[in-house]
């Protein structure tokens, strides 16, 4: 099967700047993405868990994006407008897509 | 003074208090004990309507007074004054920084509604009366604070500015919208909307409180386990002597407004308590530099302990003395 390359972005992100992030994703006409709910983790802050959260301020979600190569910088350049200061971790994988008109 | 050693002993053996405490034990036991996520939630959500709820079927009963208006007032005042004093004592008995401070601080001014809760429990077991607009003042001393520390910050020459996102954070967050929302319908229905849901949410209220102050007393307990290597004793001196500040600031203002035994308790618990729902979320956006871990471990793992064991029942205690009740 044919399959074409793309961009995958992970950004997982403190949960109270979801809605920033995807706005801002949204703005710079990046509509595709999911988010997915982080159940835990270790970073500098120490080990924290999901279930152990009382409100907003510290549990973290994660929102994956997978774009066509020449959209990336447009896509980074929007993200760390709103995650810049915060807790978490942006990576970017190579990986391949089946229906590239999709992205 | 024996007398009131007595009530707050008696107060310090409620089934509430003691479930919280059983969270704390099992967790720094490292016990497996939990509560699911969606039930603690629920939990919460049954807690905010119905304590928004009967304080609106009070205010219905009872009507509005003059005291009111003042009440929230010095709510406001109390909420907007209180960082300025836990800003000044961070400085002098802690070492953070200045954006570290100022977050911890805003913490101070805002209110735990848990505790909160907890108090109005103890007061009904007590058979303590207190305002129904108690609520109203709680709900209004939650955002103050927070203008405050940014404002703190905007005088160290860091410039913080509140966009559109960060009010609604702090003005429409899910329990300011239930409390605040349960209290109109409470006043609206009144008795006879109260005598309809009454075996909701006046029976089991209590049983809940307890399963939810469960979980509470687990998350604190984890919280301590976990991070308490970040407070040094200076910040952990200021997480035990901050309530006893305010709670007396609170006594004050209570006694000069006039309010009654109860009013003057929950005025006491609300100057005393630190947020750890509204205002983190609202630190996590405004200074996202402030560190986490300092501010959570401070308010949800020292002051909140402390005001729900202690705390509560001296306050309770005191303000009777005070009012002579």
């Amino acid at each position: 099967m044919k399959t074409h390359q793309a961009k995958r972005v992970e950004i997982t992100i403190e949960a109270i700047m979801q809605s920033r992030l995807t706005d801002a994703l949204s703005a710079a006409k990046v509509t595709g993405y999911t988010v997915l709910p982080v159940l835990g983790g270790s970073g500098r802050s120490g080990e924290w868990v999901r279930s152990g959260e009382i409100g907003r301020a510290s549990g973290m979600v994660q929102v994956v994006c997978i774009i066509r190569p020449e959209r990336l910088d447009g896509l980074l350049d929007a993200a760390f407008g709103v995650v810049d200061k915060h807790i978490g971790v942006v990576s970017i994988m190579d990986c391949d897509v089946v229906r590239a008109e999709r992205f | 003074m024996d007398q009131i050693l007595s009530l707050a002993a008696n107060n310090l053996l409620s089934p509430i208090i003691l479930s919280f405490v059983l969270g704390v034990a099992a967790s720094l036991a490292r016990s497996d004990l939990s509560v699911p996520e969606a039930a603690a939630k629920a939990l919460s959500i049954y807690l905010l309507f119905a304590i928004g709820f009967k304080g609106g079927v009070s205010v219905a009963a009872h009507g509005v007074d003059a005291k009111l208006g003042l009440t929230l007032l010095v709510g406001i005042i109390l909420s907007a004054g209180l960082p300025l004093i836990a800003f000044g004592l961070l400085q002098v008995m802690t070492g953070l920084s200045r954006l570290d401070a100022a977050a911890v601080a805003a913490h101070y001014g805002s209110i735990s509604i848990v505790t909160f809760v907890a108090a109005t429990s103890v007061l009904q077991s007590s058979g303590i009366t207190y305002e129904g607009y108690m609520v109203a003042v709680a709900a209004a001393m939650e955002a103050p604070a927070i203008l405050s520390a940014l404002w703190l910050i905007s005088r160290g020459g860091s410039e913080r500015r509140m966009d559109s996102d960060l009010w609604r954070e702090i003005l429409l967050n899910g329990s300011i919208v239930l409390l605040v929302g349960a209290f109109f319908i409470g006043w609206i229905t009144g008795e006879e909307g109260l005598s309809e849901i009454s075996s909701f949410i006046v029976a089991p209220f209590k049983g809940v409180l307890c399963l939810f102050l469960l979980d509470m007393g687990l998350v604190a307990g984890r919280g301590l386990r976990s991070r308490s290597g970040v407070l040094k004793p200076g910040v952990l001196a200021f997480g035990l002597l901050m309530p006893v500040v305010g709670s007396s600031l609170g006594a004050v203002f209570g006694l000069l407004l006039g309010l009654s035994t109860g009013g003057v308790a929950l005025l006491m618990v609300l100057s005393a308590s630190a947020s750890y729902i509204a205002v983190p979320a609202a630190m996590r956006v405004a200074l996202p530099e402030a560190n986490p871990s300092i501010y959570l471990t401070l308010s949800l793992g020292v002051t909140f302990p402390f005001n729900l064991t202690l705390g509560i029942p001296l306050y309770v205690a005191v303000a009777s003395a005070l009012t002579g009740a």
